[in-house]
């Protein structure tokens, strides 16, 4: 059919070693070079699990599981040509019969890629052994670390460089009392110097971990009143109950070794620019290699590596790898941590500036040239705002400018940018996927006119997503330059978003649709967009009552009607039951409800009961009679709160720490009828096992010893995504503080029908932000958001029970205005004891009266 | 009101005025539903600019679902014209026609509609 495609028989056999970060891109590189068509593709890797995300491995701690972290769908590696053996090491190479050994079989090749990564060094040390001889590595390591911390109350991390912290990290989301013990005078050596070790210890230690530098661990021995003691040089030592080693990596090459390939003075298999071995027909990639006697331990340069090797395997034109920017941006135990080329000053000549800010542990130190032109490096720790701007300066070798200092010094506007214009064409977006400027470009030119569609098109910002912001400004700068307007009208009659008609609303005390639309609306009626976008921020902020005359109008049906309509016009009813607490009675008093009404009964994903297939004129009557039995409308119908699930809690429950079900029925005490941009569902849990599935809700709080865990803007639904641990052992003054002002923000700034997790994903900054709005008061706004929580939760009514006490509001609930009959075209049949919408072809074999038109 | 039919039976259009609610059922800006005979009209109430207010009366039927909803619909303006919004699935169909914005092959039935004094009254001719 097509002259290129190989025949099976002339398929060569590609080999890759080693499913990391670095293996895992070669093989997505080779299928989207179309390596299937020329190679057989077989994938060893020693671990159990898919290629995952090492760089966000501390997650794993909070929250996020295995197949969260892993790359890339399963499907990847199912397609036809490629196999992926886990939990598979290579044992040997034979160079000689082109042969990798395996546990499952010696498999040929024609081509190899080592990507064997490289493994955690552990320092000879006296005593060390199980748990005081962890290391941070994988996800298996995770495990032990985790299984090691049970009982325990404190953990020394050996080694205060980049992992080190990391692992620190992991430490501390484990409930431990943290602890870093470093060789060298200050926290991360390679990229720091000597104030910005200082500042950033002085950042960690604030936050509760311990920094013990300039010590050497002589021997370990057990403890008095922890398992171990840390012996130090001059009898001082630390007790601790587990101990995990980050004191640096060492290339995997122990295959190289053993098959004879050429090793690099300090380890790693030696390569060329082409990453290709002294055997032409094996590759090496990633942390393994050695490219000029040099190993490169981060991410991008494996990935530069992997394309380029993948580029050869398919004849494309590769570029070659002559070594890389170790630049690096990194958010360690929460603290800011950039580093940027000679950061040291170490070239001849280089002369440096350094801001240092004593009261807040800021520092930040920029290395520029002998001229004075251009810089070298910089250093920064507290504030990665100033990065991106001086990695370009940096990178593209861009002309300083006359006060080279204002580029670290504080601005009261923040930290200066580069415009998106000012980069050349050349420049790095996205140094994960190498994608420059100019690529954005063309694909911007080609039709991509969404952030989205461009992320796709070009893979910029999905690999460490530090360049979002960039690419962001640098896309909406070239729509703008190709004179593409970006509209966000809501609809045709208001010219503005969801997020600025809420500041018109609050801040010019607007309570009605009509004066919204006089004041900043076109014509006078409105659109089923606009109603109920305004209502629903009427609602939010001033909390009326939903059936007042004026708002009427404005509700989706479900809203007008305080039930939720079904696909046969008739509607379903859900009486609140918060936290899923009901009595015996309560349980009667619906059953007794759902028989009198013939309502098909159900019980919800959020622990109440749904009932369904009540007409419009029956709504009062059956509401009427749940409120005499104590119920509330549960809100089902709304853009708004709907539950607080919650298990059983220390009540109970063996395992319980905290009472689940009493801080779940405060919550939704408070919360209940609160309107906002979309639904909202909470959950409580009473301990770690997580019963109640709080991190799959918008808001979720897990029981710790201690207090409450909270989590933001999770959800399930068509993309699920986990909810982020945003504080920790929190009272619960303190834990309903932090939800009014995270839902109030959402309130605030997201745009209509955006769920919490949509909206945490599009905000600029991220998790931090929010923490920071929320936790520090960033923008002085914790107060307000607070004051407008509260007005909402004072003029809390059921809407129901208001409804039933005006006739003319119960006017609306007729089927019809002149005539008391139900709808004679509603049918139901019997199925599983109750009855259910007939379908169309079962409308013929029920006996009705009326004719159907 | 028959005979008056009756007489004007040779003129060019013939009237069959039938009262179906007062204008106390109606809600303003929302929709009512009348039972008349076995059809359901959906009666809306739209305030204009002049603060008189227009009557429309369409089929409560949604010819998409084939369910009667219609009148439970959110009413609109979208490019000059007055439209309402299936509940169930969100088409606009325009109130002075019963024409669909989405869909040329939908389309709901209008009655002219009048009030007389207090009477709310569709031409069933």
């Amino acid at each position: 059919m097509n002259t290129t495609v190989a025949s099976v028989k002339d398929l060569q056999t590609l080999i890759v070693v080693g499913n990391g970060m670095v293996g895992h891109h070669c093989v997505e590189q080779l299928i989207a070079a179309g390596a299937l068509e020329g190679y057989r593709i077989h994938v060893f890797g020693e671990e159990g699990q898919r290629a995952y995300d090492r760089v966000h491995l501390s997650e794993y701690f909070g929250g996020r599981d295995a197949e969260s972290l892993a790359l890339s769908d399963a499907s990847l590696y199912e397609q036809p040509g490629l196999t992926l053996h886990l939990g598979v090491p290579v044992l040997e190479i034979d160079r000689a019969r082109r042969e990798v050994i395996t546990a499952k079989g010696a498999f040929g090749f024609d081509k190899l890629v080592l990507a064997t990564g490289s493994y955690p060094f552990v320092p000879p040390i006296e005593g060390a052994e199980g748990h005081s001889r962890l290391v941070y590595r994988t996800l298996d390591d995770l495990d032990t670390i985790r299984a090691a911390a049970a009982n325990a109350k404190r953990g020394v991390v050996v080694g205060g460089g980049l992992l080190g912290l990391e692992a620190a990290n992991a430490l501390k989301s484990l409930g431990l009392e943290a602890h870093v013990v470093e060789f060298a005078p200050r926290l991360m050596p390679v990229q720091l110097d000597d104030l910005g070790g200082a500042a950033l210890k002085a950042r960690i230690e604030a936050l509760g971990v311990g920094v013990h530098l300039s010590r050497a661990t002589q021997s370990i021995s057990a403890g008095e009143e922890m398992r171990y003691r840390m012996n130090f040089a001059g009898d001082e030592f630390l007790e601790t109950d587990l101990i995990v080693f980050s004191a640096g990596i060492r290339p995997q090459d122990a295959l190289a070794r053993q098959c004879e390939l050429e090793l690099g003075p300090r380890g790693g298999v030696a390569i060329d620019e082409h990453c290709r071995t002294n055997d032409a027909d094996i590759f090496a990639i990633g942390e393994c290699a050695a490219w000029n006697g040099s190993i490169f331990g981060l991410v991008a340069p494996g990935y530069q590596m992997a394309r380029s090797v993948a580029a050869q395997l398919c004849d494309l034109d590769a570029e070659p790898f002559f070594g890389a920017d170790m630049s690096t941006k990194l958010k360690l135990l929460g603290v800011d941590v950039g580093s940027i080329g000679d950061a040291h000053g170490a070239l001849t000549g280089a002369r440096s500036y350094r801001y240092i800010d004593e009261a807040t542990s800021t520092y930040r130190r920029l290395v520029v040239s002998a001229d004075g032109k251009q810089v070298l490096g910089a250093v920064l720790v507290g504030d990665n705002s100033y990065y991106d701007t001086l990695l370009q300066y940096a990178q593209n070798g861009i002309k300083l400018p006359a006060d080279p200092s204002s580029l670290i010094l504080p601005q009261s506007e923040g930290a200066p940018t580069l415009g998106a214009d000012a980069l050349p064409a050349t420049a790095t977006i996205c140094s994960c996927h190498n994608v420059s400027k100019a690529s954005i470009c063309s694909a911007i030119d080609g039709g991509c006119t969404d952030l989205a569609g461009l992320k796709a098109c070009t893979k910029a910002a999905t690999g460490c997503g530090g360049c979002s912001a960039l690419l962001k400004s640098v896309f909406e700068h070239e729509l703008i330059a190709r004179g593409v307007a970006v509209d966000k009208s809501l609809c045709e009659h208001f010219a503005f978003t969801r997020q600025e008609l809420y500041a018109f609303a609050r801040v010019e005390n607007i309570e009605s649709f009509e004066q919204m639309l006089a004041l900043h609306g076109k014509g006078h009626v409105g659109c089923d967009i606009c109603k109920p976008v305004v209502g629903s921020i009427l609602a939010s902020c001033w909390n009326k009552p939903i059936m007042d005359p004026s708002l009427v109008p404005l509700q989706d049906t479900n809203d007008t009607f305080m039930a939720n309509m079904q696909k046969n016009g008739t509607y379903s009813v859900v009486p609140r039951i918060p936290a899923g607490e009901i009595t015996p009675d309560g349980l009667i008093a619906i059953g007794a409800v759902a028989k009198k009404y013939d309502l098909y009964t159900k019980i919800t994903g959020g622990q109440r009961i749904d009932l369904f297939g009540a007409q419009l004129h029956e709504l009062p009557d059956i509401w009427a009679e749940l409120i005499a039995a104590g119920f509330e409308t549960g809100h089902a119908y709304g853009k708004s709160t709907r539950t607080v699930k919650s298990c059983v809690g220390s009540t109970w429950c063996r395992y319980g720490v905290q009472d689940s079900v009493q801080m779940a029925m405060t919550i939704e005490d408070r919360y209940k009828g609160l309107r906002s941009p979309h639904k909202l569902k909470f959950a409580v849990s009473g301990c770690t096992r997580e019963c109640a599935e709080a991190q799959s809700k918008d808001i979720g709080v897990i029981a710790t010893e201690n207090g409450w865990n909270l989590y933001v803007c999770g959800n399930g639904g068509m993309r699920p995504r986990h909810a982020e641990l945003f504080a920790t052992d929190l009272d619960d003054a303190t834990l309903i503080r932090y939800i009014d002002r995270v839902l109030m923000f959402y309130i605030r700034t997201a745009d209509k029908l955006q769920r919490t997790s949509v909206w945490r994903e599009s905000l600029e900054g991220g998790l931090d932000y929010l923490k920071a709005v929320v936790i520090d008061d960033s923008l002085g706004l914790a107060a307000e958001l607070e004051e407008q929580m509260q007005l909402v939760v004072d003029r809390y009514e059921c809407e129901w029970a208001n409804a039933l006490k005006s006739p003319e509001k119960l006017k609306r609930f007729r089927t019809f205005v002149n005539d008391k009959s139900a709808d004679p075209d509603i049918h139901f049949v019997k199925e599983r004891s109750q009855r259910r919408p007939a379908r169309a072809n079962e409308l013929n074999l029920i006996p009705v009266a009326e004719t159907v038109r | 009101m028959s005979q008056a039919n009756a007489l004007m039976n040779n003129t060019a259009q013939t009237h069959a005025w039938r009262a179906v609610c007062t204008r106390e059922d109606l809600v303003l800006n929302s929709g009512v539903v009348a039972l008349v005979g076995t059809t359901q009209v959906a009666l809306f109430c739209v305030a204009s600019t002049s603060g008189a207010s227009r009557l429309f009366a369409v089929d409560n039927r949604d010819p998409v679902s084939g369910v009667n909803v219609i009148g439970r619909g959110l009413i609109g303006s979208l490019a000059g014209d007055l439209v309402i919004a299936s509940p169930l699935y969100k088409q606009h169909y325009r109130l002075e026609d019963g024409t669909c914005l989405e869909d040329a092959a939908l389309h709901l039935r209008t009655w002219p509609v009048r009030t007389v004094g207090d009477v709310v009254e569709i031409d069933v001719s």
